[in-house]
């Protein structure tokens, strides 16, 4: 089949839960696929790298790249050589990639032939040759090489009254570790640069060897508020891999742990969005609603945060009648509050004037940074894969897409207030719908095979893709978080805010650092 | 603002009684003085640091704010400097690229340095382990003092090891009789 009218024969992939195509191209084509599906006004979803030096003498080292098209997801593999692995810079039609280049830089080393060149995920704390993801680098443990305070280039502003502040990597809050360096004009932000990769932990050098049912818990781990949707996309990818089908109740039962992920995740924000703009009562509020939902979650699934529920083959737990009937009571109890709380949201002149124009990123930006999921949605950016490209059960629920036009911080606090509605709307179509039946499947490893998950969790589409070798372990497994896409969107909508609203608005992306870190 | 305190007072006061200090999380025992222990406890400032961890043991302290835990009413508060805590309550395996940031806010922070290492990554090193990236358990970049398991742990469990990590020691008590 053809795609986007290039020139590229794709094979359908089998066994995947919604269309999945892929080819092989040489780099000219792949130049030319990037610039069509630029033009066609879709985008690039994950790039990652792999060593493919032991299989085919041949191949080298290989570029992958994955798209959301119209057909469904598109994968091309680039062969690169094993002498002089470079591959064509991808960041002109999708800026998102910049990052991830530099990432396939560190970890494989394979380099793009022109954009940043700056290292991303290592930070001078391991040797610069030191590449974990190709076959042939030994194991270390943490004590081999010393860690050193990295020189890093940040890009500087110069000029009269301009001056640096340096935060991090360790904030002030109870949040991830990250870097943010702004150049600011007595309170006004010039520039923001971040600099990431703190809790890069090996994740995906971590992958290699693993059975394929023991990775479903790593992938449940690589962003701990998204391990729902982390683990349905390893499970998806796993049983592509083993031609294994989930029984339909499992579906469903996913489904329910995914939406119910989302609202747990909205409610949290919504409460401290409040408390930013030092509204504590909705803080305390919304986090009282949060605490109700997951010890719900605890009571009915076994597990607060819903870790390990979901694993390949279907679902570790079952729904009985006394837990929907409990779900569906809460959800009648929580859509009561969460009204009452976005009246008192809506007309509190205090919060409104600090949430309206604040952090603002253009539909038009938006466009061209290739921004993504719930941010993107704030600025008029429909993506939403539950729609897009609906796996089971979604195809049977029709969802309702959430889209705000203003890309301020109160256009993302109207998609979560809206998105709590749907969920909410779904979550009681699930539970009275539900099929009957089994809820787990076996799921035996294959041998050479590949396999994709692709799954809309709450900040955005979560991406698993895995190989597996000769011996039917993991081969070579990558998790792609959307934050990728949306991080570099927090720099643009930070410029000619105040510095006190840069907390505001990174609170109202809430982007994951440890799953863009991996 | 009707609807605020309308919604306050309906809501009432939903705060639950914190568990006791749970002594088998101690990993070495009771530093501090009984005296001192005892006036940490109504004083505790804790300065949290992710070093590497998924964001599961943040969200779930998190929830020790929320009015059911609601851990300030017990006299303990977070702080945003290591320079103003008591305590440091460390997440996730450390990272390598977090190494230099952890041991500087440990050097940074005032005596008595409680480390209380949270979750399985922070106990064992956990599902990470230790690689190039992962330095492994807090306890093997920083001494530790409490170590509270789980993946991750509950709002009450990581109470029961934050009390733990001031409650007076088994020897002080012993000793007063």
């Amino acid at each position: 089949m053809q795609i986007l009218e290039q020139s590229i024969v794709f094979e359908p992939l089998p066994g995947h839960a919604s269309p999945t195509w892929a080819a092989r191209v040489d780099a000219q084509a792949l130049r030319a696929f990037c610039a069509a599906v630029h033009a066609a006004e879709r985008r690039l979803v994950a790039l990652w790298g792999s060593d493919e030096r032991d299989r085919d003498a041949q191949l080298g080292f290989a570029l992958h790249a994955a798209f959301d098209l119209a057909e469904g997801l598109v994968c091309l593999t680039l062969p690169l050589s094993t002498e002089n692995p470079e591959f064509p810079d991808l960041s002109l039609p999708f800026p998102a990639a910049e990052r991830m280049q530099r990432a396939v830089r560190d970890t494989i080393g394979a380099r793009p032939d022109a954009g940043d060149q700056r290292p991303w995920l290592r930070h001078a704390n391991w040797p610069a040759d030191y590449y974990p993801l190709r076959r042939d680098t030994p194991e270390v443990n943490g004590s081999r090489y010393a860690a050193s305070n990295e020189d890093y280039a940040f890009v500087r502003v110069e000029g009269d009254g301009v001056h640096e502040i340096a935060v991090g990597p360790i904030h002030a809050g109870i949040i991830e570790p990250g870097h943010f360096r702004f150049s600011a004009m007595g309170e006004s932000v010039l520039r923001l640069e971040e600099r990431l990769g703190w809790t890069h932990k090996g994740i995906e050098r971590r992958f290699v060897g693993m059975a394929l049912a023991e990775g479903a818990k790593l992938a449940g781990r690589v962003s701990g508020d998204t391990t729902v949707a982390y683990a349905w996309a390893y499970s998806q990818a796993a049983e592509a891999i083993s031609g294994a089908m989930p029984p339909p109740r499992a579906l469903w039962l996913r489904a329910l742990l995914l939406e119910r992920e989302r609202i747990a995740n909205h409610l949290g924000d919504l409460g401290y969005l409040g408390n930013d703009v030092a509204l504590s009562f909705g803080l305390m509020q919304f986090m009282r609603l949060r605490e109700d939902w997951i010890r719900l979650n605890a009571q009915v699934f076994g597990h607060r945060l819903l870790m390990d529920r979901i694993v390949p083959g279907g679902v570790a737990v079952d729904l009985d009648a006394a837990g929907a009937q409990a779900l569906l009571a809460q959800g009648r109890t929580i859509r009561h509050e969460v009204r009452k709380l976005k009246a008192i949201y809506d007309e509190h002149a205090g919060l409104q004037d600090r949430f309206l124009t604040t952090g603002r990123v253009t539909a038009q930006l938006a466009k061209r940074l290739g921004v993504i999921g719930l941010v993107g949605r704030a600025s008029a950016q429909w993506w939403d894969l539950r729609c897009d490209h609906p796996c089971a059960p979604y195809d049977q629920l029709a969802p309702r897409i959430s889209t705000e036009r203003n890309g301020d911080v109160a256009a993302r606090v109207l998609v979560r207030f809206a998105e709590i509605a749907e969920a909410l709307r779904l979550i009681e179509t699930i539970i009275s719908e539900m099929p009957a039946g089994n809820i787990r499947s076996e799921v035996r490893s294959s041998a050479d095979r590949r396999g994709y998950g692709w799954i809309e969790g709450w900040r955005g589409d979560v991406l698993v893709a895995l190989e597996t070798g000769h011996d039917g372990k993991i081969r070579r497994g990558h998790c792609h978080d959307p934050s990728w896409q949306n991080w570099p969107a927090l720099e643009h909508a930070a410029i000619d805010n105040i510095v006190p609203d840069f907390p505001l608005i990174n609170k109202s992306f809430n982007l994951s650092y440890s799953g863009q870190d991996l | 603002m009707f609807p605020m305190l309308r919604q306050i007072l309906r809501t009432g006061i939903v705060s639950e009684a914190p568990p006791a200090a749970d002594e088998d999380l101690r990993v070495v025992a009771q530093r501090l003085s009984d005296a001192v222990a005892r006036q940490l406890g109504r004083a505790l400032v804790i300065r949290h640091i992710d070093a590497g961890s998924c964001n599961g043991c943040e969200l779930e302290i998190h929830a020790l704010g929320n009015p059911y835990y609601n851990l300030e009413a017990l006299g303990i508060k977070f702080a945003a400097s290591p320079r103003h805590a008591d305590l440091l309550l460390v997440t996730g395996p450390v990272a390598k690229n977090m190494e230099v940031a952890v041991k500087r806010a440990y050097d940074a922070t005032p005596e008595p340095k409680l480390v209380v290492a949270v979750g399985d990554c922070g106990c064992t090193g956990g599902i990470f382990g230790e690689s190039y990236a992962s330095c492994g358990r807090v306890a093997n970049v920083i001494p530790v003092d409490v170590a509270v398991p789980g993946c991750p742990p509950t709002p009450l469990q990581l109470m029961q090891g934050i009390l733990a990590a001031i409650a007076p020691g088994k020897a002080d008590r012993a000793a007063k009789g």
